[in-house]
């Protein structure tokens, strides 16, 4: 038994703007018969504000799907095109209190109709089915998803792994014999991912953040090392980009001290904090 | 709310009898069945008691009955027991509706290099004999094929696949986890090898099962390290546990005829109650040949989990081979394998009764699942007008 919560069982049971609006706007449509969900929305539109006036649904689908389908409308309606297109699969699901991972696709395919029918209402009204674009690379062939789609799951809901991918998507939940091609991808985004700020460079930093910075790297990923052969080492000074180390222990008296100084510890704080340190025995 | 169980096929309610035959092994008897003291020498007679009443219920000796924790270890026992034995024979064949215990343990026989052939089935889910008679030939080890197909009831000619598998020098197992306490299930009728079946499915306690081997039958343990169920299960016995499937079994086997005279009349009567009031409900299966307790029905152009929802409102417990309720997101492979449409197999129930069950819950339920398959399409895109490009 899913973990839904009590809201979304009320929007299951109970739900909103059930229907379709005889002279629509505009019509979205996604999913299939085949994917065993699917749903269409129709909006009306007022000209002169742009804001969506009135919409609808029909479902086919699980209780989540039902609910996610049916919440949307009411936080579609009222809005402008412009803010409604901004409501995305995570809001739709917040809305509900939350949705089970598995079952994350069905928040998603609301957004995906939301899309279609605004793209409708712009192109005069005629029903557009989300995603029939004959150019995407389809990934997933059971249930017809591209890389498109994937690549952007991955970016806005911060996927991780193929299960992931799945559950949002449902790319990879039927045969299963696209998963390599989802685990390609997501290597490729999450390879290309940038850290969420660019670190200042060394010289720019004061004082305690320097230490900070080198102290961080020496207890990570160099005094362990080091703790292997009975050796340690502490910073002594900071002076611009000049580091100085006290070698300590087993590396105290060793006779490639310098070396380890300079071909290992140097390397990886120039690494690790920035390419302009240099590291000094003290 | 009182809970409307119509879902047997998944688990029973361990019967209090069950329940009150194992109590004592629990916090008295509690003692190692193999130990060399009188405490424990008399837990190994309530098991040695606890296997006649097994054998008693499938027609088999004692001595071939090995007990396992359910029908997923005596599926896996048995289709490793066979490839083991016969290491220079690399094909197996099985059916393309089994249960997982099965179908994903001859997927990894496949990825290993082995040839392996699903059998199909026709549009009511039986077997296709002839194609069957195709594929086998003398390099085929093992043949494992169902008695009866948890998702529809349809009843599988084991018999005949039997005979076809041992004029090929081929082992015959059968899930049989379905059949056995609801229908007759008589090894010295039907010559099968190996036979695995469980206790939960006939108001035993779960986490208990049992695997018949034909005397003389090829035999390789699947658990080692020691010397219990004379070599071929290695773990300390379960003693509650086994004594309650004994106890189960007794009992299946005193009230077997429960089910056609009781079982089989309240589960028509409920189809036929459903079929007539909701428009494009069709059952799944071979009516003519199933388990007396199954009916899966497809309610046309909803979507089984929520239907199942509502069902839940009024306390009712059923199943659904609808893609939202399985781990996989697609539609049931029973149903797929016998071509039923996709509009309807998402929308399938699967309603399994007990002896237990009584005339006013087949009637609650003919009463409140009408509105709701209504309500459902109400809101549904593929019902109605076409007035759209799905």
């Amino acid at each position: 038994m899913w973990d839904y919560t009590k809201k979304l069982m009320e929007y299951f049971k109970n739900p909103r703007n059930v229907g379709e609006i005889k002279d629509a706007d505009g019509t979205g449509e996604v999913g299939s018969l085949v994917c065993g969900d699917a749903l269409r929305l129709t909006i009306k539109v007022d000209k002169a504000t742009d804001k969506i006036q009135d919409i609808k649904f029909q479902t086919f689908g699980c209780a989540s799907a039902i609910a996610s389908s049916s919440i949307l409308t009411e936080m579609a309606k009222g809005k402008t095109l412009e803010e409604a297109s901004k409501i995305t699969n995570g809001d739709i699901a917040a809305e509900l209190g939350g949705l089970p991972e598995e079952k994350m696709h069905c928040s998603v395919m609301g957004m995906e109709a939301l899309e279609a029918a605004i793209k409708s209402y712009r192109n005069g009204g005629k029903p557009i089915v989300f995603e029939q674009n004959p150019n995407a690379h389809i990934v997933c062939k059971c249930f017809n998803v591209s890389e498109e789609t994937i690549i952007k799951a991955i970016h806005a809901n911060k996927l991780r792994t193929v299960d992931d991918v799945t559950h949002f998507t449902k790319a990879g939940g039927a045969c299963g014999q696209c998963k390599g091609k989802i685990q390609e991808i997501l290597d490729r985004v999450l390879a290309c991912e940038v850290p969420a700020s660019a670190p200042k460079p060394f010289a720019s930093l004061n004082v305690v953040e320097k230490v900070k910075a080198v102290e961080k790297v020496l207890n990570e990923d160099i005094k362990p090392k080091l703790n292997l052969d009975g050796g340690s080492v502490e910073l002594v000074d900071i002076n611009g980009s000049t580091v100085t180390l006290k070698m300590l222990g087993m590396c105290g008296g060793c006779a490639s001290a310098g070396f380890t100084l300079k071909s290992f510890i140097e390397k990886v704080l120039k690494e690790k904090v920035d390419a302009s340190i240099e590291v000094k025995q003290a | 709310m009182k809970i409307i169980y119509f879902d047997n096929n998944a688990t029973t309610r361990t019967l209090p009898e069950v329940l009150k035959a194992m109590e004592p092994y629990f916090t008295e008897s509690y003692a190692n069945a193999s130990s060399m003291h009188s405490f424990g020498g008399e837990n190994k007679k309530a098991i040695e008691n606890a296997r006649r009443q097994v054998a008693a219920l499938i027609g088999a000796n004692p001595s071939e009955l090995i007990f396992t924790s359910g029908g997923t270890e005596g599926d896996s026992t048995a289709i490793y027991s066979a490839t083991n034995s016969y290491p220079q024979k690399k094909h197996i064949i099985t059916s393309a509706v089994e249960h997982a215990a099965v179908l994903e343990v001859f997927k990894l026989f496949a990825s290993k290099g082995y040839k392996v052939d699903f059998i199909g089935v026709d549009q009511y889910g039986r077997f296709d004999m002839e194609s069957y008679k195709k594929f086998i030939d003398d390099q085929t080890a093992l043949v494992s094929v169902m008695w009866a197909n948890s998702e529809t009831g349809t009843i599988f000619p084991i018999a005949e696949i039997a005979k076809i598998a041992h004029e090929h020098g081929a082992l015959m197992h059968t899930d049989a986890v379905q059949a056995v306490g609801k229908i007759e299930v008589d090894v010295k009728k039907v010559d099968v090898d190996m036979l695995s079946f469980s206790a939960h499915k006939f108001h035993g306690p779960k986490g208990m099962g049992c695997l018949y081997v034909k005397q003389g039958t090829r035999f390789l343990p699947f658990m080692v390290g020691g010397h219990q169920e004379h070599l071929r299960r290695a773990g300390t016995e379960n003693v509650p546990g086994i004594v309650g499937l004994g106890k189960a079994a007794e009992i299946a086997k005193e009230t077997l005829h429960l089910y056609k005279e009781k079982v089989a009349p309240l589960r028509d009567m409920l189809e036929q109650g459903l079929t007539s009031k909701i428009k494009d409900a069709k059952v799944n299966g071979d009516i003519s040949n199933r388990l007396p307790n199954t009916s899966n029905i497809s309610f046309g152009y909803i979507e089984g989990e929520s239907i199942l929802m509502f069902l839940n409102e009024h306390g009712v417990c059923a199943s659904s081979g609808s893609a939202c309720t399985s781990d996989s997101l697609e539609p049931s492979h029973v149903l797929r394998a016998m071509g039923v449409p996709f509009q309807f197999a998402h929308g399938s129930i699967r309603f399994s009764l007990n002896k237990y069950n009584t005339k006013e819950e087949v009637e609650l339920v003919i009463s409140v699942l009408p509105e709701i398959v209504e309500n459902l399409r109400a809101i549904s895109p593929f019902h109605g007008p076409k007035t759209s490009v799905f």
